[in-house]
């Protein structure tokens, strides 16, 4: 088990000793015995991830680009020096892998985080190629987010915050401690990512609670993530997806394509791994599609009545798959869910067979109720559920 | 006002959040509605105002907990702007130094009360499990059209039998305990299960709210029940805060109201409903403008809708002398602060507790003292306060590093005692809030920038609520159901033909329920209006 280089603080303020392992490193669900609190901190003022344990890679040299384009399905060729792409990367038969994002840092410089560590897969695909692959997961990172994050921030530096676009990287000082902040993260809203060398971290931390007073700054674990991310329409690995090379059966594996994330693949490059399958699948159409459902209250209600109970609502996120049906034939899963209670809806991520992707298609969810099993309907809805302007504004818009 | 339609389905008098639900409701089916309200803003006494720059006061209302969630689905209000932060906990600190708390985990809670006394700890899950249960039990009857059993027709005939089989269905045990708790005093009903007083007093706290009556005054045990069937994303009893200030929540049903259709016209003092030959045709607005409308619904208090805004002879006497004698009685003032930085209990050991509510009401005898002090008129010498700091979670309310405290008092009499000035009144009120906090938290004084001071009677002024009752009406159990506002007209319709009543006079009552103005429109509807 390893510590990030905030456990001193983290393990501080961790009163319910509520924690649990990302590739082996500690990290904290919660930090105090309801999580919901950390929730709203993100939605309402602002709230810190620590999520240092993120496997990363500082990939350079003269031939960083064509590598990377040979990786990931994103056009790299496109990626300006500041700029940050989401993107996934998949084996040869198009399947997914893992996704992460990359950020530009230079010309011939980049830092592409991922789910699980891939340093050998890396390495094996730099045949021929002038790249040099370090892996930097050492590094610490905080995910500070909300609508609150910029105004706190700004009090720490000069750098003019305010334009740092969404999806974009910069170079600056927090109170005289080099970091790097980028306007990323995993929950849907205003928010940022600072990268620090290590020993800086803990000094980091300090400078940013001590400002974050003012802002109603809390640290906030994974299962506020969860549900902020859910809102987000963001897919999780090992819950919504699976790597390819992680699991044994075909079934099991899923290509980006089917995964909602097209628009992340451009076909139209010169070559990348799975470039060929995944041109054939657009070719005779994905046989899956993912969106979002919104199950119907009502319908919930009736359920709970006929058990004497009124209408239950899950308090955070779940992430068992659940059978999805259409007229008593299965036609997919929901890969997630949760009530929002920010949008007072019950949303949920699905994976669904082509011809009921269509918004505002009627399906039925599973639901388990003293272990008996009942429908309650859904409708199929677009993501993301929840996309609040301020993610993308500039600041004093 | 060339600018209005000049024919609307609707007009609904009063802005309040019940008024803008009935509106929007009605606008939803299709109908024309205008709202007319007296203020620049909507929302009646659930607003937020910028007194003092910089600091979002939540002037008269404090939290939210009784909103259906059917309410929030068919209005789509989160879409509008609702957003409801869940209240983390509570803290009471007492005389002797101690204080008890409760969290939203139950554990937590429990641990705090076998600090106490282990035998409570042990009872209060089970007692909060009665509770709940009884809760559940009442709570289909908020959302029934209340039949008079003394003349039901055969609709109140079902509605009877279905309200008869489904206290029936409840058993024996649950029944006899909803008997009691509808008969008897908060503190009667509490010492039955518990021995701490602090503990008590937490409890019955929430009995008097909105009433005056004490503690130990029978009904307020009911009281305690109607606040049990507030909730919050599933989670029951559970108090919420608005973000920017509950005024947001007004802002978010007049939002969906707009999106419905319907006009909302603000600095539009209604005069009087205009009447020919029994029959409501329009309203005549205090500028002497006149508007036509098919239906005419007021979002006012029971004085209000009857008494001011009718004529007398439009009337049945019996109406009249009933409406007269309806109790409002404010009992509650507010207090806003607006703080230079966050207050220090010294009692309090958890910190977080800062973002919860803070009471003060450290014992059963301090509440029913203050009960004593105001019943004469006047206001508590040392009143139950019951203050939350929005801005710990919510930075829109104050500048970093500022804060804002919303001070619910209790007791605030509408009534002067003899000799009495309002203005010197109010600053004497203002000061006994503050000495009272200042007991608990000693460096409070120092922080205040701003003070705004409410009495029943500034209430009245500004809201136009009849003696400043936040609940348009005591909530008591001659004043419920059936009876609410009076026998004969709880069916939100008047002797007034296509004339309405959907404010929280009517049932099921007070608290940012929006459910009268729904259950308003929905028998507008039904009667083809």
């Amino acid at each position: 088990m390893r510590l990030t280089p905030f456990h001193t603080r983290t393990s501080e303020l961790c009163d319910v000793y509520n924690w649990s392992l990302w590739c082996n490193w500690l990290l904290a669900d919660m930090y105090a015995p309801d999580h919901i609190q950390e929730y709203f901190a993100i939605r309402t003022a602002c709230a810190v991830f620590d999520v240092s344990p993120i496997p990363k890679y500082h990939i350079h040299g003269p031939d960083a680009v064509q590598f990377l384009n040979r990786i990931v399905t994103q056009d790299v060729l496109h990626c300006a020096v500041g700029q940050v792409l989401y993107t996934p990367w998949c084996d040869d038969d198009g399947k997914i892998m893992d996704d992460g994002i990359l950020a530009r840092l230079d010309g011939h410089s980049f830092r592409l985080t991922a789910g699980d560590p891939w340093l050998y897969w890396l390495e094996d695909n730099t045949v021929g190629l002038d790249v040099v692959i370090e892996d930097v997961t050492e590094l610490g990172v905080l995910a500070l987010q909300g609508p609150n994050s910029r105004h706190l921030l700004k009090t720490l530096t000069d750098t003019d915050l305010d334009q740092l676009r969404y999806f974009h990287i910069l170079k600056t000082e927090l109170a005289g401690i080099p970091v790097e902040v980028s306007r990323t993260g995993y929950t849907g809203d205003l928010g940022y990512e600072i990268w620090v060398e290590p020993p800086q971290a803990v000094q980091l931390w300090d400078v940013l609670f001590e400002a974050g007073e003012a802002y109603q700054l809390i640290p906030f674990g994974d299962y506020a993530l969860e549900m902020a991310r859910i809102e987000a329409g963001l897919l999780l690995a090992d819950v919504d997806f699976y790597s390819s090379k992680k699991v044994v059966y075909e079934f099991e594996k899923s290509s980006p394509l089917e995964l909602g994330l097209g628009w992340s693949v451009k076909l139209d490059k010169e070559y990348f791994i799975g470039k060929k399958a995944l041109q054939q699948e657009h070719a005779r159409f994905p046989s899956w599609g993912t969106m979002g459902l919104e199950v119907d209250l009502n319908s919930l209600e009736t359920i709970y009545a006929g058990f004497g109970m009124p209408l239950y609502l899950p308090h955070g996120a779940w992430n068992e798959a659940v059978p999805v049906y259409s007229g008593g034939h299965q036609i997919g899963k929901a890969t997630s869910g949760m009530w929002s209670p920010i949008l007072k809806k019950y949303i949920a991520i699905a994976r669904l067979k082509p011809q009921f992707t269509r918004p505002g298609t009627h399906v039925d969810m599973e639901v388990t109720i003293d272990a008996q099993h009942k429908l309650a309907q859904a409708t199929v809805v677009k993501m993301p559920f929840f996309d609040p302007a301020r993610k993308k504004s500039l600041g004093q818009d | 006002m060339n600018s209005l339609t000049k024919n609307y389905d609707a007009i609904i008098i009063g802005g309040g959040h019940n008024g803008l639900t009935a509106a929007a409701y009605l606008a939803k089916a299709g109908r024309r509605v205008l709202v007319l309200e007296q203020r620049h803003l909507v929302g009646g006494a659930a607003i937020t105002e910028e007194i003092y720059p910089g600091f979002k006061y939540t002037v008269y209302s404090y939290v939210v907990s009784l909103l259906p969630p059917r309410i929030i689905q068919e209005l789509q209000l989160p879409k509008h702007g609702l957003h409801v932060m869940p209240i983390e906990g509570a803290f009471t600190p007492m005389e002797d130094g101690n204080y008890i708390a409760s969290y939203s985990d139950e554990d937590d809670t429990l641990a705090e009360i076998r600090r106490h006394s282990k035998r409570d700890a042990d009872i209060f899950p089970v007692f909060n499990n009665m509770m709940y249960d009884l809760a559940r039990a009442v709570k289909p009857i908020l959302t029934m059209i209340p039949p008079d059993p003394a003349n039901p027709g055969l609709e109140g005939l079902r509605t009877l039998r279905d309200l008869g089989g489904h206290l029936k269905s409840l058993g024996k045990e649950k029944f006899h305990w909803l008997t009691k708790i509808m008969t008897m005093s908060a503190y009667d009903f509490l010492r039955e299960w518990f021995e701490t007083d602090v503990l008590i007093a937490t409890q019955a706290q929430i009995g008097v709210i909105g009433t005056f009556l004490g503690p130990k005054s029978p009904g307020t045990a009911y009281v305690l029940l109607h606040y049990y069937m507030g909730e919050l994303d599933g989670a029951s009893s559970t108090w919420g805060s608005q973000r920017g200030g509950t005024g947001g929540v007004s802002e978010a049903i007049a939002g969906a109201a707009r999106s419905f259709g319907a006009e909302i016209l603000c600095n539009a003092p209604v005069k009087q409903v205009i009447i020919k030959n029994g029959q409501a045709i329009g309203i005549a607005l205090e500028n002497g403008d006149e508007i036509v409308g098919k239906t005419i619904v007021s979002g006012c208090d029971p004085k209000v809708t009857f008494r001011t805004l009718v004529d007398e002879k439009e009337l049945p006497s019996d109406l009249v002398d009933a409406i007269d004698k309806f109790k409002y009685r404010g009992s509650s003032g507010k207090v806003n602060l607006a703080l230079d930085g966050l207050p220090t209990f010294p009692a309090m050991k958890d910190k977080a507790l800062i973002r919860g509510m803070q009471e003060i009401c450290p014992s059963v005898d301090y509440l029913e003292r203050a009960y004593d002090d105001a019943k004469y008129g006047g206001f508590s010498k040392r009143p139950f306060l019951g203050c939350i700091i929005p801005s710990t979670v919510d930075p829109t309310m104050a500048p970093p590093g500022k804060h804002v405290m919303s001070i619910f008092v209790q007791y605030a009499s509408y009534d002067m005692p003899a000799h009495g000035d309002r203005d010197q009144q109010r600053v004497a009120f203002g000061n006994a809030v503050i000495d009272s906090l200042v007991e608990f938290a000693p460096n409070i004084k120092n922080l205040i920038l701003h003070k705004q001071v409410i009495t029943p009677w500034d209430i009245e002024q500004t809201v136009g609520i009849t003696e400043g009752n936040i609940s348009h009406g005591e909530l008591m159990l001659d004043q419920l159901f059936f009876m609410r506002p009076i026998p004969g007209w709880a069916k939100y319709r008047t002797p007034v033909q296509n004339y309405y009543q959907c404010g929280s006079g009517t049932h099921p009552g007070g608290g940012i329920t929006g459910t009268p103005g729904r259950m308003a429109a929905a028998e507008i509807l039904k009667d083809g209006n």
